[in-house]
């Protein structure tokens, strides 16, 4: 059967695709060390708390007490790169027209649980989609979002007078650092729940992201090709 | 067709020949996202199952081998970073941080002040320099770097109480992450440094309202026994709201809290808002900074 390759992943995508992992990880790793010092959150059911962050044998277990200064030094250094390569990649993205591929549209809510159905194995039929299907782009977007809400929260974290007016949106200093927070945990859930997926999804398509191509059996056209294109472009 | 549809019509053309792939768009569907928003599809010419296979291989070796290299760049960079010998690689990326704050900074910005009633407990901490027996009674601040004088000027609680008090109720953040809201009462340094006026980098007649940025660049403030020290900037100590304070929550300032006179600035953390201040100095030179010495690592500049 006649085969093409389908470029999937821009290079400029991949690069910073892969750039934010290490960033976002020393981002995350710092921020524990930053967030030792003042370790108030918890998870709560009604008033029982279900899980303190962290526990004794968790900071333990990765070295992290006593570790504040270093956390600051990692993570004033390292936001500068971290913000950089997220900008970088909202820029391209947008310019480059890469956004048809991830931006969800209100109807996407209705199919993002059809596509979990079909992965669960639930539902047999298969929702259409075209690079992702509509609960990756709700979800490849919503953590886009989140970068921006932790550049922002972070902001308000770090210069709370300078930019009093941000951390005023934020409801405050410590209403900030609460979001900061939060969002940090949503990136770590988004992390196992992507790398879970990828595994999932196999090799062809973790090599995509590294070559930016993948084999797919060949596209039968009936159309005239050039009547196609002007139908494209129109 | 009109003239634009012609002239991207040549662009797909052209794009198709410098890539070898076709353009192509996910079929007209109202249920399907991708051609909702005209998603682009980027495929080669169709190719036998073997020729497929080796170009792929092909692109993989070449994407495998960059990538890999790539990751032992980093690996190795970031165990160059992690020696003990490169922290002053970190102490640069604050002194950057520090310069790009400075570019923003503007005595016009205030922190936010709050209501009495939004007033939250006090949470004590810091107990360097405040050790020992200490009899507030005798207490005197020296001042050095005056203009116009050589030695320090020694100044009583009372000489500071007759300058013009100011209150404020701000929220005072710790580098640690935690915060309550107080009320200070104080003087606002700004007045200390017109009434007792700093020299100026160039020995021209100092004016502190109206050409700040000739006076020295820094202050240097001890604890009677020197064992806690900061560093200030100019522009962060002269800022509206950095009081030499001796009074919280109505009261005298207690032990505890820095009696009988300290720092209180929503401009700077904790760390920053040195308690029982024995001696003020105005300087040129960077001055020390008790958790910026390298042994803590901590930000001079630790501004907001």
């Amino acid at each position: 059967m006649a085969k093409q390759l389908e470029k999937k992943h821009p290079l400029a995508i991949r690069w910073m695709h892969w750039i934010n992992f290490p960033l976002l990880t020393l981002m995350i790793w710092s921020g524990m060390l930053i967030y030792w010092a003042n370790p108030v959150y918890s998870i709560y059911i009604g008033n029982y708390e279900l899980f303190k962050f962290f526990p004794p044998w968790f900071n333990d277990f990765f070295g992290i007490p006593f570790r504040l200064a270093e956390g600051l030094q990692l993570h004033f250094f390292f936001m500068w790169l971290f913000a950089t390569n997220g900008v970088a990649y909202v820029i391209y993205t947008i310019a480059s027209g890469e956004w048809r591929a991830i931006v969800p549209v209100p109807s996407s809510l209705k199919r993002a649980p059809l596509v979990a159905l079909h992965d669960a194995h639930i539902v047999k039929e298969k929702p259409p989609q075209g690079k992702y299907n509509d609960a990756q782009r709700i979800a490849y977007t919503s953590v886009i979002l989140m970068g921006v809400g932790s550049l922002l929260s972070g902001l308000a974290i770090y210069k709370p007078l300078q930019l009093a007016w941000l951390t005023a949106a934020f409801g405050g200093y410590q209403w900030a650092r609460w979001i900061h927070f939060w969002l940090t945990v949503s990136f770590v859930a988004f992390f196992a729940v992507h790398v879970i997926q990828v595994v999932l999804a196999g090799w062809s398509n973790f090599r995509s992201m590294i070559t930016g191509y993948d084999i797919v059996d060949a596209v039968e056209t009936e159309a005239e090709p050039i009547a196609q294109k002007d139908e494209v472009i129109a | 067709m009109s003239k634009d549809k012609d002239i991207l019509l040549e662009k797909v053309r052209e794009f198709e020949a410098r890539t070898g792939h076709t353009v192509d768009s996910f079929p007209e569907d109202a249920n399907n996202t991708a051609s909702i928003l005209k998603e682009h599809r980027y495929l080669s010419k169709p190719l036998s199952d073997e020729e497929a296979k080796r170009q792929m291989f092909a692109k993989s070796r070449r994407n495998f081998i960059i990538g890999g290299a790539t990751a032992l760049i980093g690996i190795f960079g970031w165990r160059w970073m992690s020696d003990e010998t490169k922290t002053g690689l970190y102490r640069r990326a604050f002194e950057f941080n520090e310069k790009v704050s400075q570019a923003f900074f503007s005595p016009a910005k205030l922190a936010k002040e709050f209501r009495p009633d939004q007033v939250t407990p006090v949470r004590t901490n810091g107990f360097a320099g405040m050790e020992g027996e200490f009899d507030t009674s005798s207490w005197t601040l020296a001042v050095g770097g005056l203009a116009g004088r050589a030695d320090d000027l020694i100044l009583t609680l009372d000489d500071i109480k007759k300058l013009p008090r100011t209150e404020m109720i701000t929220e005072f953040k710790c580098i640690e992450g935690w915060s309550y809201v107080c009320k200070w009462a104080g003087v606002r340094f700004s007045d200390f440094a017109a009434k007792y006026s700093p020299k100026t980098q160039n020995g021209s007649e100092p004016d502190v309202a109206n050409r700040p940025h000739e006076l020295v660049r820094y202050v240097s403030m001890t604890t009677p026994d020197q064992q806690y020290y900061v560093g200030w900037d100019m522009p962060s100590i002269l800022h509206p709201q950095t009081l030499l304070a001796y009074e919280m929550n109505d009261e005298p300032l207690s032990p505890q809290n820095g009696a009988p006179l300290r720092i209180a600035s929503p401009t700077k953390y904790g760390i920053k808002q040195i308690k029982r201040i024995g001696r003020i100095e105005f300087t040129d030179e960077r001055p020390k900074d008790f958790w910026a010495e390298p042994q803590w690592g901590y930000d001079w500049y630790a501004g907001h």
